[in-house]
């Protein structure tokens, strides 16, 4: 008896194989190397090392706010206040290095910046109760509306005595030609991987979103949490700020402008859900990566760029549908 | 002796005086009933004495300190722990995840200090064999049956040497056969020494397993009465007011 209850408590669940099967991540990356093969073939301008380096950079921009928010998402929180952030973030970085500060103070100063903002979310959110769907649409016009105070509306280009290592930053390619964006976004992905798998922290945020009151009941400090996550997203729409400007070379303030929906749709499309408790970094940058391709592709296969809202969304509804699928499956 | 003691403890939420003047002593080892129909004042007593609330009026002491709580863990460090009704448990993390909620055990990995799997799952899976539970710690919450989620509420008071374990409704949403085994657990506390408070509807689980029983009638506390001396009827009279007071 004893046996057999040991051996039952010991059984492993699932498979490895089966796990992989199961995940949104493997079937949009399957989607994603399908699209990929079908483009070298169909185009000639898909498979050349130019498009290859646009795409990758230019994914780095959403997979990076995308990590952030997918940490907001597995709360079950939102944040709409992103694509501003990214704006004033910039903005911030511009004005304070145009003034004739270095570029360890112009970033300084752009990641306080965001940091504030997010924590005034957080604070409104968790210690006041307001909704995080308001309270971050609230802050993505505020912080814009700061932007363009900041700048009095104007195009920042000259970036004081730091101006080549700020460009360099954004726009080089340090190690074996990969762009630089591109490798801030792995680390980031390899932090928030860690962070979500192997941290308290991690553990905590899918408890938060998995059941509110189950983690208030245990101890969990869920207020501070949820604070530091806003935190968190606020930090990365900044981080990727100061990349973009290095990567631009120039700030104006409509930057960033409908990037929250970009943003959202990365992480839903990597398997992050809405109601709270799932999802991944690896998530975040393989939605990220679905949407540029398609956007990249309808550009290369002649289709009118009209057409890029309406592949998408679609994309985005075919990813619920997947998990309202496995709900529908589990619940049986 | 005395372990834990409450003396003229009172709860309200705005105008809703959930608990009134209630005082009681417990001693070590005794396992203690406490009924009352719904909305009685129940779930809120125990959530006091876990830490969850504080009262608005009254002392609670255990071993003769006065207890000063302000978070779950401050009950955990006098050693109370708390199984609550709905089992505040998270669907989507496994058994494992849930016992070791707001205590997670960590290992070093060169500088970093991460969580350790391979611990919380031995672990888990020695304290179900205890419970002797067929509950596996890789699974997720979402796809358990009623009992086996109950095991991994009470696992999680297994974890530390709990001198007071509270349970709020053990016994409300399972199966017969696993009514039995979460008696026979609370059995196994009590010759451990450890002092159960029984929050139950059913009458035959507490005359089956109580030292005594505490009844709360809207808020007050109506009887203090040892199971020898009383029957399901007074108790039950008790509940409903049928029987003012003894
Ligand atoms: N967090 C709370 N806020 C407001 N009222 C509450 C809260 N918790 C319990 N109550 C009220 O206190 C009373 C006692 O509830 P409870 O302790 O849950 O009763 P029982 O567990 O005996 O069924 C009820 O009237 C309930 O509505
Ligand atoms: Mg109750």
């Amino acid at each position: 008896m004893t046996i057999t209850l040991d051996q039952t408590i010991a059984q492993k669940t699932h498979t490895p194989l089966a796990l992989l099967l199961r995940s949104q991540v493997f079937w949009v990356f399957v989607a994603i190397v399908a699209a990929c093969i079908f483009l070298s073939f169909a185009t000639d301008s898909f498979a050349t090392s130019k498009n290859i380096f646009n795409i990758t950079r230019n994914v780095t921009f959403t997979a990076i706010i995308a990590l952030g928010m997918t940490m907001v998402i597995i709360i079950g929180g939102i944040d709409l206040s992103v694509g501003s952030v990214l704006c004033l973030s910039s903005m911030m970085l511009a004005i304070t290095m145009h003034a004739g500060y270095g570029l360890e103070i112009g970033i300084t100063v752009a990641i306080v910046t965001s940091l504030a903002v997010g924590a005034f979310n957080g604070v409104l959110i968790a210690y006041l109760g307001f909704p995080p769907f308001v309270v971050t649409l609230g802050m993505l016009s505020i912080a814009r509306s700061l932007a363009m105070v900041a700048s009095n509306n104007t195009v920042v280009f000259e970036f004081g005595p730091d101006h080549a290592r700020l460009l360099d930053l954004g726009g080089g390619a340090w190690l074996f030609g990969i762009a630089n964006p591109v490798l801030y976004m792995i680390a980031l992905a390899i932090i928030v991987g860690f962070i979500l798998r192997w941290t308290k922290f991690g553990r905590h945020l899918y408890a938060i979103g998995g059941n509110e009151s189950a983690a208030i009941l245990t101890g969990v400090p869920v207020r501070l949490i949820k604070v530091a996550v806003y935190m968190i997203s606020a930090l990365s729409a900044g981080i990727a700020g100061i990349i973009q400007t290095g990567w631009l070379g120039a700030v104006t303030t409509n930057i960033g402008t409908g990037m929250e929906l970009q943003v959202i749709a990365a992480a839903v499309i990597g398997g992050a859900s809405l109601v709270g408790g799932v999802g991944t970094a690896i998530g975040a940058l393989i939605g990220a990566a679905l949407i540029e391709i398609i956007r990249n592709s309808l550009g290369l296969l002649g289709i009118n760029a009209f057409w890029q809202g309406a592949f998408i969304g679609g994309c985005i509804i075919i990813a619920v549908a997947f998990e309202r699928v496995r709900q529908l499956r589990s619940s049986e | 002796m005395a372990i834990l003691e409450l003396a003229n403890v009172s709860k309200h939420f705005g105008a809703i005086q959930a608990v009134n003047d209630v005082s009681f002593s417990l001693e070590a080892g005794e396992v203690v009933g406490l009924m009352g129909d719904n909305g009685a004042g129940k779930s809120t007593l125990v959530k006091m004495i876990a830490g969850n609330f504080s009262p608005s009026e009254g002392t609670m002491r255990m071993d003769g300190q006065p207890l000063n709580m302000h978070r779950p863990v401050d009950a955990r460090r006098h050693g109370i722990e708390i199984v609550h009704q709905d089992l505040a448990l998270c669907n989507n993390l496994t058994a494992a995840a849930n016992v070791f909620l707001g205590r997670e055990v960590h290992r070093w990995f060169g500088p970093l200090r991460v969580l350790d799997y391979s611990r919380m799952y031995k672990r888990s899976a020695e304290i179900f064999a205890e419970l002797k539970s067929e509950t596996r710690p890789r699974d997720l919450i979402k796809s358990m049956s009623g009992g086996q989620r109950q095991a991994v509420a009470i696992a999680r008071t297994r974890l530390s040497d709990a001198k007071v374990v509270l349970m709020d409704e053990p016994t409300a949403a399972i199966s017969v056969r696993q009514v039995a085994e979460v008696l026979n657990l609370i059995r196994r506390l009590r010759d451990q020494g450890v002092t159960v408070v029984l929050i139950s509807h059913r009458m035959p689980d507490v005359f089956d397993v109580a030292d005594r029983v505490i009844v709360l009638r809207r808020g007050r506390m109506v009887a203090d009465r040892r199971i020898a001396e009383s029957s399901p009827e007074e108790v039950t009279g008790l509940i409903t007011g049928a029987i003012e007071r003894v």
